[in-house]
């Protein structure tokens, strides 16, 4: 943590984008570390709160962050003395928490100020192909909100791109299972978080109303980047 | 609910149950002109209404506020009971008990549409029996030991319960349930809206776990949550009732042999 501190935001960020950064004391496990986001806590209002970005960042995140850390070293242990069932045992903690640090990194990205342009809708290349599989940006947003609405319990919804059919696709993942879990191809775009956590303080049982106001601050743009990259 | 639909030849006779009959019932008449004859009858239709926690909105404060409880009890319990209503006015389940539906339509781990609304409709009721003001402590009595014999002593069993529902990933439930072949009391987890009873388990109490029952009191301190439930709101008086109530199902004694 005093190293987070220390460093710039730009390294910060060149760290979530690689996702890893090797730890000498952990005998090369290669743990994680909680990214910054690249806005104010209260940036976001009125469509999402700050007091719930800044519980959702410094709260939930940093809890995956540790756990997924601590669930790493173990299995390090664990594979350094071939202990099989410890290696297996320690699959969900490692699929539940690295997959709360790759998604919430994901949704950081996915969220933008609209003083900044969140909610600008997507344009070129994304836009087109929104248009092609979907019918028009409005179907897919409503299939989205519909498919976010009907999700039991916590989980994730996704627009998805299969990088080899280079299909769009709307996904939705239990828990905090990553969208990799649904298809090896399978590229998170644009993920919306729908666990209580993420709207409760603000939208109480009304998730349908979190998932209508969250397109207003939707950094399109960084999901056209992710699209172009992949289908190039 | 079933000695009333059975009355009416709607429904076969249930099996028997583990639980008293509740007041789950509200029925409505309806007045139906019928076809070309023009004869007039009434059909008696029958949903669920939604049962009221025994103690006031506020009464669980300041463990759990009343806000919480007005928001989970009449906005999330409350749509649970709709969507379960509305999808049986086209439902072949229409008429089930609630223990029926939820075992039928557990499916074997695949479950049909209208599962989720009716367990979460059983699992909510159960849970607002499951609390009382002042509750908390330790049991006394019969279910004391019996809870003493299952973990060994009751700081093990608290301790147990803690942990388990702290290691349940995402939404769900944890659960006191007496476990039907091994004779002995368990703590289990389930996720979302799974209730024990498709499992053939006797639920003795339950805990919400998913984060509309503890977020605006404890936000992400599911751990104080859930120690508050068990140190200062569970309902033991309900837990010494549901156990005798199990007790003819499941024989707790050592068995006994007359001598000649």
């Amino acid at each position: 943590m005093a190293l987070r501190t220390l460093a710039s935001r730009k390294t910060l960020a060149a760290a979530a984008l690689g996702g890893a950064r090797p730890l000498a004391a952990a005998r090369g496990v290669a743990t994680v570390a909680l990214p910054d986001l690249p806005y104010d806590y209260g940036a976001l209002e009125p469509a999402i709160s700050g007091e719930i970005m800044r519980l959702h960042h410094q709260k939930h995140h940093a809890t995956y962050v540790a756990n997924y850390n601590k669930a790493l070293e173990q299995l390090d242990a664990a594979v350094t003395k071939g202990d099989a069932p410890a290696v297996v045992q320690l699959q969900s903690a490692i699929k539940f928490n690295g997959g709360g640090h790759i998604n919430h990194s994901i949704f950081w990205k996915n969220l933008k100020p609209i003083s900044e342009g969140g909610g600008e809708s997507p344009h070129q290349k994304l836009g087109w192909a929104i248009d092609e599989d979907f019918g028009s940006f409005e179907a897919l947003l409503k299939k989205m909100n519909a498919e976010g609405a009907a999700l039991q319990g916590s989980g994730w919804v996704w627009l998805a791109l299969d990088k080899e059919a280079k299909k769009l696709s709307v996904e939705t993942t239990a828990n905090q299972d990553p969208l990799v879990t649904k298809g090896a191809n399978l590229v998170p775009l644009l993920g919306i978080d729908v666990w209580e956590h993420a709207y409760y303080l603000q939208y109480k049982n009304v998730r349908p109303d979190y998932l209508s106001n969250i397109w207003k601050v939707i950094n399109w743009k960084y999901a056209g980047e992710v699209y172009e990259n992949a289908v190039a | 609910m079933a000695a009333f639909a059975s009355a009416l030849g709607i429904l076969p006779s249930p099996p028997a149950s583990a639980y008293p009959q509740q007041r789950w019932l509200r029925s409505v008449t309806r007045e139906q002109r019928q076809g070309c004859r023009s004869r007039r009858y009434s059909k008696v239709v029958s949903y669920y209404g939604l049962t009221t926690p025994p103690y006031k909105l506020d009464a669980l404060e300041p463990y759990m506020s009343k806000r919480t409880v007005e928001l989970h009890w009449g906005k999330h319990h409350q749509d649970y009971v709709d969507g379960l209503n509305k999808q049986l006015a086209t439902s072949m389940f229409y008429g089930y008990t609630l223990e029926e539906l939820i075992k039928e339509g557990y499916n074997n781990g695949n479950p049909l549409p209208e599962y989720n609304n009716a367990a979460q409709v059983w699992n909510h009721h159960f849970f607002w029996e499951s609390m009382q003001p002042e509750g908390g402590g330790s049991p006394e009595g019969g279910v004391l030991q019996q809870i003493e014999k299952d973990f060994g002593s009751f700081t093990n069993f608290r301790e147990e319960f803690i942990r388990s529902a702290l290691s349940l990933l995402g939404s769900g439930w944890v659960w006191l349930v007496l476990k039907r072949e091994e004779r002995k009391l368990s703590v289990v987890c389930t996720q979302n809206a799974i209730s024990p009873l498709a499992f053939g388990d006797i639920p003795i109490m339950n805990l919400d776990l998913w984060e509309h029952a503890y977020y605006l009191d404890y936000k992400d301190d599911r751990r104080m949550y859930v120690t508050n439930f068990i140190d200062h709101l569970v309902s033991w008086h309900t837990v010494t009732l549901r156990m005798m109530r199990a007790e003819a199902f499941v024989n707790l004694g050592e068995p006994n042999i007359p001598v000649a």
